[in-house]
């Protein structure tokens, strides 16, 4: 570990720690905590959506795919691009307008039902706990790369800061230091594609021609096929990709930080361009690792590829900008978890306990006092998880949160919102099946059960044969809301005409 | 299903349970307003704009992967070393910008109408 790394780490961390200081100040009620009070203009909210979806995994994830897949590993980008068209088009303004601090109240707008409540933050807590359990097991892996401790320290430094951040900052804290990320991250990544560009004579066509040549994979490291072969699983995982980002809790969640459908129509637009732009870069990243650093040195340092982005940003900008890029690699980690904890919080104190619990009559003190709570359980307990699950494979753990939040949460999303004779059985009817299916087919896939010892948990035969189930789990969610609505004869038109009118018009007394 | 579509007095669903509709929040009676003129011309017209745009770009997205899984053509060369898979790709990020714009601009039409519903038929009903 060298100094300039040391500073530059301990610089996130004390700049992250002010900003916790100074939200904490300003969290004084529930609002405040849940949604920093719905007071994030468009463009700061942009930003962190950008943020909250540029984690470590689409950072170092994507650049080692396409380092080591070429095409291939450019298919997350596109499908991850493209879910924001189906979260603009479908979600954002409706939920907006319907919501209040988490997706159960969104939910809930048109049924006063508990049990659609506890369904929706049942799942929730679910897609919050694998895709926290992914990122912390990411995080201490890298960071045990990076700075070279061990992997449970590495796992409980991050622990800490996260659950500092959403104790006492909340959501204000988790969007600023976010925010702050995002920048860092955009300008990290800027520098590097630049860096690479110039090492090509700012010429694409050269790009293409050197890295035709430059990998062992020859001419089809520029053509698809390289990794996903076969075609069902291939379209399964970008129905997953593109429907499940509309269904993913913590970044739903992000609109609730806005004062109104305008600003989060806006928000959008932000996070579009950024997230856009990143992808695209994330080319000169791949192309970059896999010319400069070389296939073989990226698989030493971590075979997933996960250490392309920092090896690249070693060789081309020695020591300061490979340190620059592991501090903002470590920052990401930070804000990420920090917004999930924030999310399976809400689920827990809002939903469960303040609606559930107290019916909705808690005090803002109690209330307040129960989120905190939350929060610190919700981050023991994923630390635990985290810390025993160190040898688990983390990119099945991301796609099948976002298997889990296409199939369970966006049938439910888009069927409340635009489905006159939907009702509370087909409510929870759709996230049960959406749920349980995406569970039970992962829980039978190649992931779990491999006749080859030690490629997957267990030694099997695979009962189901895709890696990800996305394409029979989400059909089956859309399929489970209508057929609890048909069988059920329970109606309610009035209060459909209510959520028609309030999701258009964002009327609210 | 009908996006955006409304349920008015006397239709032909007849386990619909208008008696145990529950109490409203207010004096808004959102039914009449659901019913009203200004109100249905904006869903249908957002329902005309939104559903063959979402159609368009799924087809769009999911033309990639089937075409690259099921068949080479996106395999030739477009413009030097660069296939038309690449083309393809980087049209999607175009597409997206592209329709983020349209969204943008065709729905600040719809925040005025809104307004107005609000004014006229919420707060003036």
């Amino acid at each position: 570990m060298s100094t300039t790394v040391i500073v530059l780490f301990l610089s996130i961390v004390l700049l992250t720690l002010y900003i916790t200081w100074w939200a904490a100040k300003r969290t004084t009620n529930a609002g405040e905590f849940y949604t920093a009070g719905g007071g994030l203009t468009g463009w700061q909210n942009g930003l962190a959506i950008a943020g909250d979806y540029l984690s470590a995994a689409s950072f170092l994830g994507i650049a080692g795919m396409i380092a080591l897949f070429g095409f291939d590993g450019f298919f997350y980008s596109i499908g991850f691009l493209i879910a924001y068209l189906v979260v603009m088009f479908l979600v954002a303004e409706p939920l907006r307008n319907l919501g209040k601090y988490t997706l159960a109240d969104m939910i809930n707008s048109r049924f006063d039902a508990k049990k659609v409540r506890a369904a929706a933050a049942f799942s929730t807590i679910t897609i919050v706990i694998f895709y926290m359990i992914a990122q912390l097991v990411g995080a201490g892996a890298l960071i045990q790369l990076l700075f070279g401790i061990p992997y449970w320290i590495a796992v409980l430094i991050v622990g800490v800061m996260m659950t500092i951040y959403v104790l006492f900052g909340g959501m204000t804290a988790t969007s600023w230091v976010q925010i702050v990320k995002a920048v860092l991250l955009m300008l990290g990544t800027v520098v590097i594609a630049a860096l690479v560009f110039a090492r090509f004579d700012f010429s694409i066509m050269t790009m293409f021609s050197e890295v035709k040549t430059a990998t062992s994979h020859g001419e089809a490291f520029l053509q698809p096929g390289l990794k996903y072969t076969v075609p069902l699983d291939t379209i399964s995982l970008m129905l997953a990709l593109v429907l499940g980002t509309a269904g993913l809790p913590h970044i739903l969640m992000r609109f609730f930080t806005v004062k109104d459908a305008k600003t989060a129509r806006s928000s959008v637009v932000t996070a579009t361009w950024i997230v856009g732009i990143f992808y695209i870069l994330t080319i000169f990243l791949g192309f970059g690792a896999a010319a400069f650093v070389g296939h073989d040195a990226i698989v030493a340092a971590n075979s997933a590829g996960n250490m392309a982005a920092p090896l690249l940003a070693e060789a081309l900008g020695g020591d300061l900008l490979m340190s620059f890029v592991s501090a903002v690699a470590f920052a990401t980690i930070l804000a990420v978890v920090a917004g999930l904890v924030l999310t399976g919080a809400s689920a827990f104190a809002h939903d469960i306990y303040g609606q559930i619990i107290k019916k909705g009559q808690a005090t803002q003190k109690q209330e307040m006092k129960a989120a905190r709570q939350a929060s610190l359980w919700v981050s023991v307990f994923s630390i635990l998880l985290a810390l025993g699950a160190q040898s688990l494979n983390v990119a099945f753990l991301v796609s099948l949160a976002f298997c889990v939040a296409a199939s369970a949460n966006l049938p439910v999303i888009l069927y409340t919102i635009y489905w006159k004779r939907f009702n509370t059985t087909g409510a929870i009817t759709a996230m049960l099946f959406g749920l349980i299916s995406a569970l039970v087919l992962v829980a039978v896939s190649p992931n779990v059960l491999s006749p080859e010892a030690g490629a997957a948990m267990f030694v099997g035969e695979p009962l189901f044969p895709l890696t990800n189930p996305a394409i029979v789990s989400v059909p089956l969610g859309f399929l489970g809301g209508w057929i609890g609505t048909v069988l059920s004869k329970e109606a309610d038109a009035r209060r459909f005409a209510e959520v028609s009118v309030r999701a258009n018009t964002g009327y609210r007394e | 299903m009908k996006v955006g579509s409304v349920y008015t007095e006397g239709s032909t669903a007849p386990e619909v349970e208008q008696r145990t509709a529950p109490v409203q929040k207010g004096d808004i009676d959102f039914a009449r307003v659901a019913q009203s003129n200004r109100f249905r011309t904006l869903t249908e017209k957002k329902k005309k704009f939104i559903l063959p745009l979402t159609v368009f770009f799924l087809v769009f997205y999911f033309s990639l992967p089937i075409l690259t899984s099921y068949t080479n053509v996106l395999e030739r060369p477009a413009i030097g070393d660069i296939s038309w898979a690449w083309i393809y790709a980087v049209a999607q990020f175009i597409m997206t910008w592209v329709l983020c714009i349209v969204y943008v601009r065709r729905f600040q039409k719809f925040d005025k109408d809104a307004e107005e519903i609000i004014e006229t038929e919420i707060k003036g009903g």
